[in-house]
């Protein structure tokens, strides 16, 4: 199989402070893959990399066969994304937005109008469509970035925790669609996820990263049989251990008081 | 390419016009001073040029300043959608980064434009008159090409600023001067040579002596000169912003 992402040694350096950490991996064309690993460890800062947002410290990230950091407007051309932080213009309403987009992406103006309805219907957010983005709850907010993501057909789609404050039912709407894109059309998905059993029902291969390092890739079968669990969860937190995670992506035990819960980062 | 400039461009006008309370704001400012300087000013002015009426002087300056004012503010608006993530999407689409600057520049040109054409009409309320039709066309080109410049002149700090603290920074020691020194308000005659060399330097000098020139007939450069010197500021500042602007990360 060919690869349409391939990345090495891929650093990225905050001053003083490694937030990725020389990874190397590579995505199989048309299959999903899942990028896992607790707050901080480093996913968002990765797909930043690999969509031209951040320039890496150090390494190599080919896209579809292009240089990320030589060939850029081909690379661009090649991919799509959902950023975990909030990207849309609130003083435009959410069919401007559409618009928008399918204009920057070079959507054909005759598919234009039918592509942008559907992506809106996938969402629900087709009767709302007029209405300004600044008066949208969090979710429908985040449901319209989704629908965006969905008028162009790049190669590959990054979602970086796109289903995040969503109810199920929407969450359940959002990944069968993507499924069906990647299974009609080939596109191969790269996600980030806190949810594991999202990542355990659509994803054919993981990757888990932890302090900037990935620290194991594998079939969900591979992983679960490599660290004898019997599911993606407890393989996910003996790796990478129970504590909570403070702001530096260090384990802290007086964030333990806080339970289970864990807290919605964008930026 | 000229749909993906239109759709920035659009985005921008769309942004400027839903936002009534900076539309009508930012006429305060010109009008005020119009009414302060011209009323307090003119007699002293009268007097001292032998006659000659500033309102006639001061009209091209205030509309200038509006201009500079808009178009900076515009430029730098690239801040703002860096902080809300909107710089983001568009960054990421495969579109060429010049493509992004003309859209830009254009955008926020076409804002101060409309700004300054308002400033104009409210100088003609108050008795303000261009010579003639033609001085009329060659006037609208000195609005044009000023909002050009600063628009781009904004972009361009605005690719190298993280966030909008240094806002302040900015409008005290580089727009305020640059608005102060620019003959807008008197003439740049028998003063002190640092200020002097100051207001030689400063773009918007050219600007509105030109415009002032095509107006009303009276200019200290020549209106050629001025439409050479600030056509080439133009076309240098938005080569040096796109090159700022290819290396931006949101
Ligand atoms: N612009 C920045 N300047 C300094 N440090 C940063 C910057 N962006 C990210 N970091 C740090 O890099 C580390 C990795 O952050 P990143 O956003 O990639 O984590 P993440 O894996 O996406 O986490 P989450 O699950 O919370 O989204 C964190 O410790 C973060 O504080
Ligand atoms: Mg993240």
């Amino acid at each position: 199989m060919q690869n349409i992402l391939s990345v090495q040694s891929l650093t990225k350096k905050f001053d003083d402070f490694t937030a990725v950490n020389s990874i190397s991996f590579d995505v199989e064309a048309g299959s999903i893959f899942a990028f896992l690993g607790p707050n901080g460890a480093g996913k968002s800062t990765t797909i930043k990399m690999l969509t031209t947002v951040l320039k890496p410290t150090n390494g190599e990230i080919q896209i579809n066969g292009f240089n990320v950091l030589k060939e850029q407007d081909e690379a661009r051309a090649s991919f799509g994304i959902v950023f975990q932080d909030q990207s849309l213009d609130d003083e435009l309403t959410a069919y401007e937005n559409m618009v928008y987009h399918a204009v920057i992406y070079k959507v054909p103006k005759k598919e234009r109008d039918e592509r942008i309805r559907t992506a809106l219907e996938i969402v629900g957010l087709w009767d709302r469509r007029k209405d300004f983005v600044k008066t949208y709850s969090g979710g429908m907010k985040r449901r319209l970035e989704i629908a965006r993501a969905l008028v162009h057909y790049p190669k590959i789609l990054f979602l970086d925790e796109p289903t995040v404050g969503l109810d199920p039912q929407t969450r359940k709407a959002i990944w069968s669609h993507i499924k069906t894109l990647n299974e009609e059309r080939g596109m191969t998905i790269f996600l980030t996820t806190h949810y594991m059993e999202e990542a355990e029902a659509i994803a054919n291969k993981i990757a888990i990263i932890d302090h900037g390092k990935i620290i194991e890739t594998g079939t969900l079968e591979e992983i679960k049989e490599k660290n004898e669990t019997e599911t993606l969860e407890e393989a996910f937190l003996n790796l990478t251990g129970r504590d909570i995670r403070d702001e530096n992506g260090e384990a802290s035990n007086k964030m333990r008081l806080m339970g289970g819960m864990y807290r919605r980062r964008r930026h | 390419m000229i749909e993906v400039i239109y759709i920035l461009w659009l985005r921008q006008l769309k942004r400027y016009w839903r936002s009534k309370a900076r539309l009508v704001g930012s006429l305060g400012q010109p009008l005020l001073f119009m009414v302060a300087f011209g009323f307090g000013f003119g007699p002293m002015y009268a007097r001292a040029s032998g006659g000659a009426n500033y309102m006639d002087f001061l009209a091209p300056g205030i509309v200038s300043m509006s201009i500079l004012f808009t178009a900076v503010f515009s430029g730098l608006e690239v801040i703002w959608d860096r902080q809300f993530g909107f710089l983001k999407e568009t960054l990421v689409a495969p579109i060429t980064r010049t493509e992004i600057m003309i859209g830009k520049t254009l955008g926020g040109a076409t804002i101060a434009m409309i700004q300054g054409l308002v400033v104009f009409g409210l100088t003609y309320l108050l008795g303000f008159r261009a010579e003639s039709l033609e001085s009329l066309g060659l006037g609208l080109l000195f609005m044009f090409l000023i909002a050009l410049f600063f628009t781009g002149m904004g972009l361009t700090i605005a690719s190298k600023m993280k966030d909008m603290h240094g806002f302040q920074m900015i409008m005290n020691f580089l727009i305020m001067p640059i608005f102060f020194l620019s003959g807008a308000l008197f003439p740049l005659e028998n003063l002190p040579p640092a200020i002097y060399f100051i207001s030689r330097i400063d773009p918007l000098t050219y600007g509105v002596d030109g415009l002032r020139g095509a107006l009303t007939g009276v200019s200290a450069f020549g209106v050629y000169n001025d439409l050479a010197v600030i056509l080439a500021l133009s076309a240098f500042i938005c080569t040096v912003g796109a090159v700022l602007f290819s290396k931006i990360e949101a």
